[in-house]
């Protein structure tokens, strides 16, 4: 049987606020155990939640870059349960009044284009973390995280592969770095992603029964875990089983996915609308504002870069894929006109360098002064592609400017003719043999004279003048 | 007279005269406290040295003629606000050991306008009851007759009040707990609009119906305790950011040609024939003064019980999720895992009225619930709401009685949980719609038992209370009595 997969996911971003989004704690990562605490954020009895405006805002750049529709009336509401990291007993979150509804994001599937529909995006608080002692019954309660404000971006079902919820995720994933409302780190779980899967066979109107995956911590995890996830459902149903709706995690080490909690002993969160907070007003003024301090967005720079910089898509999406990055390329482009040239010397040398460092672009010693300037150094002839190699790794090594670096090393590229025709008569002097041969015919020695030349000369021949002035002199 | 016997307003001439100073007020305050608080239990805990110390510092700033609006005054607190290194145990067991690093907005205004607190009065468990019954730490009797409650949920403010026990008091009110027992112990008790008053610090029972407000010897001196406890709060999101009026000039004024609304729904069978016959009384005194009562109509009145008992449960049941002996409060010992600990935790924390109402609703939020209940009754709570604005329409206040009877005997409905919350039932609306009342006493039943009338306004019109209220007082000659204690 032939089967189709149906992907939805949820989104948990936190943002990228300084502080927290009920009350006036640091959201900064990694702080010693509640030393980000307040009376409010501990639920302690009495306080009062007071919500962060920059949190909406936040979540406004997220719904306006997703074409989302927005409501200009939304509301919290109480998601009840018990747990030690949720100090209220209730998470506020937002439930019947989302901030937005009815977005989208567009897929490039190999050259095809594919709009996922975002279902809606609401803003909530985080919960903290529990530590448990691995020697002793005893978990210990860090409520560091308690409050930093979280975007939750719901997807449709519109995903039909694993590959293809990868895809949305990085789509997803890079809105959010681009707004600089999120930094993206999935490790320390500053980006999650919770999936729902469920298969049918093809052509099947009805969706099948879903699991809901938890626990994948990188874009490759979530690949994995779906993929893993739907052979798992393929084989139980082509076996004549049933799935059975439940959550599951994600065991990495194991490469499989277990059964967590069953629909039965699912949460009833008894939601209700949170009576200490009154309803969010957004009107058009702000929406507005909101939307004139958005940045060029990954695809519309992306589309950009292929019609201004006559890029190759390829090109394209590998220089915008970081804002930053992109941002380099076009510092670089800006002072020497050069856009492919430019787009080789970055994707291939500059990104090399730093992947090997694990280093950020930010953090490039080349500045794009230095490479434009070593980019026109090579248009003007004043040193070849192959000594360019070479001067860029010094540049990277050093922070140097190239100029500096060819003085420095005697690189400058032998241009004079008086000298090349020298040079070159030397070599035709020393090699007759292979010269009657070439005359003779042997075109194929042309290339042993270039070769000669350029080792005669240490390399600083200029490639284009040996070309030509040998031409002429061996043809005599 | 004692000092302690004494109004704000009367000790703050005293004060400014040379007169006296705020030591000889709390000791005066303390003497009485010696005397009697054995037989009522007003308070649950005393802060005799913090008030000895305030009252001192109080004199200093009396001697430099830095005379604040509450300066040397003694107030006690209901247990409910959260008061900074002094117990606040919510009258809870789960509570008994909690101590707040912070201090309740209003405790902070009372500090800063020169108030010295006397100790943390007594309570209905999470302000959930008529009677004060409920209190992990026993019961407070009523100074009128010991063996009758005060009324609830802040009977222990009220009976401070009522037996001199301190000059005013801070209670807090859902649905009549200050001004149920403001009528049963004789005393003025006002619930302003809700928004008014911060919240923040107030130990939240529902949280869209909480509002706290003073409890005082006589109307005056409610307008002096809403100069300082009312006005915005940047730390609660529904306190409402508008100006607030000098409540002391609305005393004294008249109310000449002032419309009475006089709800029908209010005046039913059942009502105890002494009561009836002081709110009638009441509503010639108010006539005489010149008002002009109106016949109106509430007619949601028949559903506030049904729909207080749901949306109040609701909010209840997730504000208190937060005590599970993670953090603070009393924790289980010798539990084998977490879920035993939380049902422990909760088990012996709380007592059986809470656990009645944390049932009810759970169960009124549960899945397949949510809509019939919590959703239906917000639904009529809006035209509960609609009721009044249409009635304020049509007048300046209502008038009303604050009870349907006197004070009853201790014990006497604990067996009946609806029979008790039938005892709000003239109270509960206005907290659902969000307007201020105030009970103002209107006399006693032969068998020496206080009772009250209230009047309603609509939303922060606390000065036309006020206004009605002292109008009222000032015309109504009610016996000057104090409990035989």
């Amino acid at each position: 049987m032939e089967f189709e997969t149906i992907i939805g996911l949820e989104v948990h971003a936190q943002l990228l606020t300084e502080t927290k989004i009920f009350c006036n704690c640091s959201t900064k990562f990694g702080g010693a155990p509640n030393s980000h605490t307040c009376p409010v954020c501990l639920g302690m009895p009495g306080v009062l939640p007071v919500l962060n405006k920059k949190v909406v805002e936040y979540a406004l750049k997220m719904s306006l870059a997703t074409n989302s529709t927005i409501n200009k009336t939304c509301s919290f509401a109480r998601k009840n349960y018990f747990y030690p990291d949720l100090p209220k007993g209730y998470q506020i979150s937002q439930y019947a009044y989302p901030i937005s509804e009815h977005g989208s994001v567009v897929l490039d599937i190999d050259g095809e284009q594919k709009k996922i529909g975002i279902t809606r995006i609401h803003m909530e608080e985080d919960a903290g973390k529990l530590i448990h002692d691995d020697y002793n019954p005893m978990s210990y309660v860090d409520l560091n995280r308690t409050g930093v404000p979280l975007i939750e971006i719901v997807s449709e079902p519109d995903m039909r592969s694993p590959a293809e919820a990868a895809e949305y995720l990085k789509r997803l994933h890079e809105i959010l770095v681009y707004l600089e409302i999120c930094d993206g780190n999935m490790e320390e779980g500053s980006f999650r992603c919770d999936a729902n899967v469920s298969i049918r066979p093809k052509g099947q109107e009805e969706f099948g029964t879903r699991t809901e995956l938890k626990n994948m911590n990188s874009f490759r995890n979530v690949q994995r875990a779906l993929e893993y996830e739907v052979k798992r459902q393929q084989y139980i149903v082509e076996n004549g089983g049933e799935i059975v709706q439940e959550t599951r995690l994600w065991d990495d080490a194991q490469g499989a996915t277990n059964p967590m909690r069953s629909k039965e002993e699912a949460h009833d969160y008894r939601y209700f609308p949170d009576p200490d907070l009154v309803p969010v007003i957004v009107d058009d003024a702000w929406i507005d504002e909101v939307r004139k301090g958005l940045p060029e967005l990954p695809v519309a720079k992306r589309e950009r870069f292929v019609q201004d910089y006559q890029l190759p898509a390829y090109d394209a999406g590998v220089l915008t894929a970081d804002k930053a990055l992109a941002k380099y390329f076009e510092d670089v482009v800006a002072l020497c006109s050069r856009p492919k040239a430019a787009s080789n010397w970055v994707m291939g040398d500059v990104l090399r360098f730093l992947n090997e460092d694990k280093r950020d672009i930010r953090d490039c010693p080349i500045t794009p002064a230095s490479l434009a300037e070593m980019i026109l150094l090579i248009e003007d002839g004043t040193i070849s592609g192959k000594m360019a190699k070479d001067i860029v790794v010094e540049m990277y090594k050093t922070g140097g400017a190239p100029k500096a670096i060819i003085e420095e090393k005697g690189m400058v590229q032998i241009t004079d003719e008086g000298a090349l025709i020298a040079a070159i008569q030397k070599i035709i002097d020393a090699n007759p043999n292979q010269l009657k041969d070439y005359r003779g015919g042997k075109d194929k020695l042309f290339g042993f004279f270039v070769g000669q030349v350029m080792k005669a000369t240490q390399g600083k021949a200029n490639p284009k003048m040996v070309n030509d002035l040998l031409k002429k002199m061996l043809a005599g | 007279m004692e000092l302690n016997q004494l109004t704000i307003h009367e000790l703050q001439e005293k004060i400014k005269n040379g007169e006296t100073s705020a030591t000889q007020i709390i000791e005066s305050v303390f003497d009485r406290i010696n005397a009697v608080e054995e037989r009522v239990h007003s308070y649950i805990r005393l802060m005799r040295d913090e008030a000895l110390a305030a009252a001192k510092k109080a004199d200093e700033e009396i001697e430099k003629g830095r005379i604040n609006t509450l300066t040397g005054i003694p107030i006690a607190l209901k247990d409910i606000v959260c008061t900074k290194g002094i117990n606040t145990t919510c009258g809870s067991r789960i509570l008994h050991n909690f101590v707040p690093p912070y201090d309740a907005t209003v405790v902070e205004k009372l500090r800063k306008a020169g108030a010295v607190f006397v100790g943390k009065a007594n309570m209905d468990e999470f302000a959930m009851g008529s009677s004060t019954e409920t209190s992990y730490f026993g019961v407070t009797r009523n100074p009128w007759d010991l063996e009758r409650i005060p009324g609830g949920s802040s009977g222990g403010s009220a009976t401070a009040v009522a037996a001199d026990e301190c000059i005013a008091s801070i209670g807090s009110d859902t649905g009549g707990s200050i001004r149920q027992p403001a009528a049963h112990c004789g005393v003025v008790g006002l619930k302003p609009t809700y928004g008014r008053v911060s919240r923040f610090g107030l130990i939240a029972f529902a949280s869209s119906l909480d509002q706290i407000g003073p409890l005082t010897k006589d109307v005056e001196d409610c307008a002096l305790m809403m100069n300082v406890l009312a006005g915005y709060d940047p730390r609660e999101s529904t306190s409402v950011p508008m100006e607030v009026p000098d409540y002391r000039q609305f005393v004294g004024r008249d109310i000449k040609g002032w419309k009475i609304g006089i709800p029908q729904e209010y005046f039913i069978e059942g009502i105890d024939p002494e009561v009836s016959a002081a709110v009638k009384k009441a509503i010639t005194v108010v006539q005489a003064c010149g008002g002009q009562c109106v016949d109106i109509s509430l007619p949601h009145t028949e559903y506030c019980l049904a729909v207080y008992y749901i949306i109040a449960p609701a909010e209840a049941c997730s504000n208190l999720a937060r005590y599970d002996g993670v953090r603070y409060g009393h924790r289980a010992s010798e539990v084998k895992d977490l879920l035993e600990m939380y049902k422990r935790t909760r088990r012996e924390g709380f007592g059986a009225e809470v656990k009645r109402r944390i049932m009810i609703g759970t169960y009124a939020l549960s899945a397949g619930y949510y809509d019939a209940y919590y959703k239906k009754a917000s639904q009529v709570r809006a035209l509960i709401r609609r009721d009044f604005d249409e009635a304020f329409q049509k007048c300046d206040v209502i008038l009303t009685p604050t009870t349907p009877t006197p004070a009853f005997k201790i014990g006497e409905k604990t067996d009946t949980p609806l029979q008790m919350y039938l005892s709000d039932i003239f109270t509960i609306s206005t907290n659902l719609a969000g307007n201020p009342g105030i009970s103002v006493p209107c006399g006693f039943t032969a068998a020496g038992l206080p009772m009250g009338v209230q009047f309603l306004a609509g939303h922060f019109e606390e000065g036309k209370l006020i206004q009605i209220a002292s109008a009222y007082e000032k015309n109504a000659n009610i016996e000057k009595r104090r409990p035989q204690l």
